[in-house]
């Protein structure tokens, strides 16, 4: 094997594509492997939907609003993804040495983010579903879809402008070093409540709901409880149509700027020796 | 064209909070390297932990950029054809933790050859055929995290040559193996080269049995510096018109304070290195002639000590480091001595 001819190599979108997928393959197959999550991941944001539902109960909230938690449990799920396994993601890649081989390859970094999100992506929309599938059937949840592919893609857009968020946060999480950690753990919480993962974010206000905008989940969130209960209107933030705009803005700009602060990050990298450190 | 090109390279860190005013500002990792090494060639740099080596290797690679000076490989400048260059190079370190734990050894390969370009089918065959090579292939649906450390480390260095690069960097690719799996690794490295007649191999490495053994050339590296650059046999025939000796005796005492006293001063001694080895000490000496042995054994005497064994061997690369540097290789640039 050692005399043979040079070998073929991709190059351009062919290369991005086979590195988007390569960095892709340890989330899924790995997620499938380390089958903690299913106890973990589903149970617990169960017991959380299982509060809200009870408490809704007891004070006689619309029936909507049992729907409104059990949509909101099952996207914490996206939520913790983005930040534990995007945003702190090369830190711990950087610390195991993988960000050094993943600059060194000719693949772009940028495909190994975003197969990083892809891969995340697709073993937490399993986690969501089943996190659904169950607070429905335990919850007795009624859905009434008024316009499915509105919906189909408003999830999309959502999803889109959210791990754009991550990749972003994971250049800057680079650069904040250890202190990731915390800066994960400091995003966690107060995001439930700023993006009304257990409510309709119109009750915190125009001015608080309109910041807690910046987060995508909060208006993604919130179009796709208008469309998936059609009950009182006046529970939404904004239409689902503006909602869906402003949330393909975001990805937009998200993506672009984390596509920037990626570049910047190599460069300052290269230059200050930060790509081949290892802080502890 | 050259496969690498330094011209006066240098690399200073520039260090982050200082504690006290007069703590150092940066530190000098390297500084004026000149190199030249043409494809074909398996090139050795020898120094010792914190001279410079990983840093070179580094610019090379494109993962630091040097603070002066230039750098080329196959051509293409380092600060300015990044992406160009990572096409052509792979590089694999000594006691690396990449990977996965979760996926298995041919996964974890499957997954950097992607990153290559390497189709999916070719990079399998590829993988089975190097695992093959270096007696993993009964370990390609292990996971990583249950390898053994040599283990992981023959896959690591096998990542290294699944893309089919030009130009292959090793730092210290034998570090922490066993002797049977340094002895593979080594093997390999020389077919491969064999094989491509028309690639290239830098290599970094403190062991100098390895260096002697790989390297078609060699240069020496300290401090930053590059201190000789020859082949081995060159290097070692600087040594050729000295004598060099081993010699075994009891314990010296006390280093005398007065350097008049000491056994560098005796007429003829070009160097001295000292070992603690079971109860005795051993004395690596550098001498003009072997005349000037007399001299050292009557100064054994003086200082209490005697001779337990002594032996005259030709120069090795360790005697050529000792006598460019003042001290052993396994001592690192603050001169104190590696764990083993």
């Amino acid at each position: 094997m050692l005399n043979q001819p040079r070998i073929q190599k991709a190059t351009g979108l062919r290369l991005f594509w086979a590195t988007m997928w390569a960095r892709a393959y340890p989330r899924i197959v790995g997620a499938l492997r380390e089958r903690s999550w299913m106890f973990f991941e589903t149970f617990l944001p169960v017991l959380a939907v299982a509060g809200y539902v009870f408490l809704y109960r007891a004070i006689q909230a619309p029936a909507e609003y049992t729907g409104f938690a059990v949509l909101g449990g099952a996207m914490t799920a996206f939520w913790l993804n983005v930040l534990w396994s995007m945003a702190s993601q090369l830190y711990w890649d950087k610390d195991q040495g993988n960000l050094e081989l993943y600059v060194l390859s000719p693949g772009p970094l940028m495909a190994v983010l975003l197969g990083m999100a892809v891969g995340g992506l697709v073993m937490t929309a399993t986690r969501a579903s089943v996190i659904i599938v169950l607070c429905s059937w335990l919850f007795h949840v009624q859905y009434q879809i008024a316009d499915p592919l509105l919906l189909a893609v408003i999830f999309v857009v959502t999803m889109a402008a959210l791990y754009g968020m991550g990749m972003l946060f994971a250049s800057v999480f680079l650069v904040a070093g250890r202190e990731a950690w915390h800066l994960s753990n400091l995003l966690q919480e107060p995001i439930y409540l700023a993006s009304g993962f257990y409510f309709p974010v119109k009750a915190l206000g125009m001015w608080a709901a309109t910041f807690a905008s910046v987060i995508p989940l909060t208006l993604g969130l919130d179009a796709m409880r208008q469309l998936m209960f059609s009950g009182d209107p006046t529970l939404g933030f904004l239409s689902p149509r503006v909602e869906l705009a402003v949330l393909a803005v975001l990805a937009v700009i998200f993506i672009s700027v984390a596509y920037a602060a990626l570049t910047k990050l190599e460069q300052v990298g290269r230059r200050q020796g930060r790509l081949i450190e290892r802080r502890r | 064209m050259s496969a690498i090109l330094t011209e006066n390279v240098g690399r200073v860190y520039k260090l982050r909070g200082p504690k006290r005013k007069d703590d150092p500002k940066e530190v000098v990792a390297l500084q004026g390297v000149n190199l030249e090494v043409p494809a074909g060639e398996l090139f050795g740099l020898l120094g010792p932990n914190g001279a410079g080596k990983t840093t070179l290797i580094k610019i090379l690679t494109t993962l630091l950029l040097p603070t002066s000076g230039r750098a080329q490989v196959q051509g293409l400048d380092v600060a300015t054809h990044a992406q160009e260059i990572r096409r052509r190079i792979s590089m694999v370190s000594g006691g690396e933790t990449s990977g996965y734990g979760l996926l298995t050894v041919e996964e974890n390969l499957w997954m950097f050859a992607r990153f290559y370009g390497l189709d999916s089918k070719v990079a399998r065959q590829r993988i089975a055929e190097l695992l093959d090579v270096v007696g993993l292939q009964d370990r390609s649906r292990t996971k990583i995290s249950d390898l053994s450390t040599g283990l992981r480390q023959k896959m690591n260095f096998i990542r290294g040559f699944i893309s089919d690069p030009d130009v292959v960097f090793l730092d210290e690719p034998t570090l922490g193996l066993d002797v049977a799996a340094a002895r593979q690794v080594r093997d390999f490295v020389l077919r491969w080269m064999k094989a491509h007649p028309d690639r290239t191999l830098l290599l970094t490495t403190h062991y100098m049995a390895e260096a002697d053994e790989l390297c078609n050339r060699l240069a020496i590296i300290d401090k930053g510096k590059l201190l000789a650059l020859d082949t081995p046999t060159n290097l070692k025939r600087r040594l050729r018109r000295d004598t060099v000796y081993t010699l075994r005796v009891a314990p010296l005492g006390q280093r005398p304070v007065d350097s008049s006293t000491m056994l560098e001063a005796v007429p003829g001694v070009r160097q001295v290195t000292i070992t603690d080895v079971e109860g005795a000490q051993e004395l690596n000496l550098i001498l003009e002639a072997d005349d000037a042995l007399s001299g050292v054994l009557q100064h054994l005497n003086q200082r209490g000590s005697s001779l337990l064994a002594l032996e005259k061997r030709d120069p090795t690369l360790e005697d050529v480091f000792i006598n460019l540097v003042g001290r052993r290789l396994d001592e690192d640039t603050a001169g104190t001595k590696e764990d083993k």
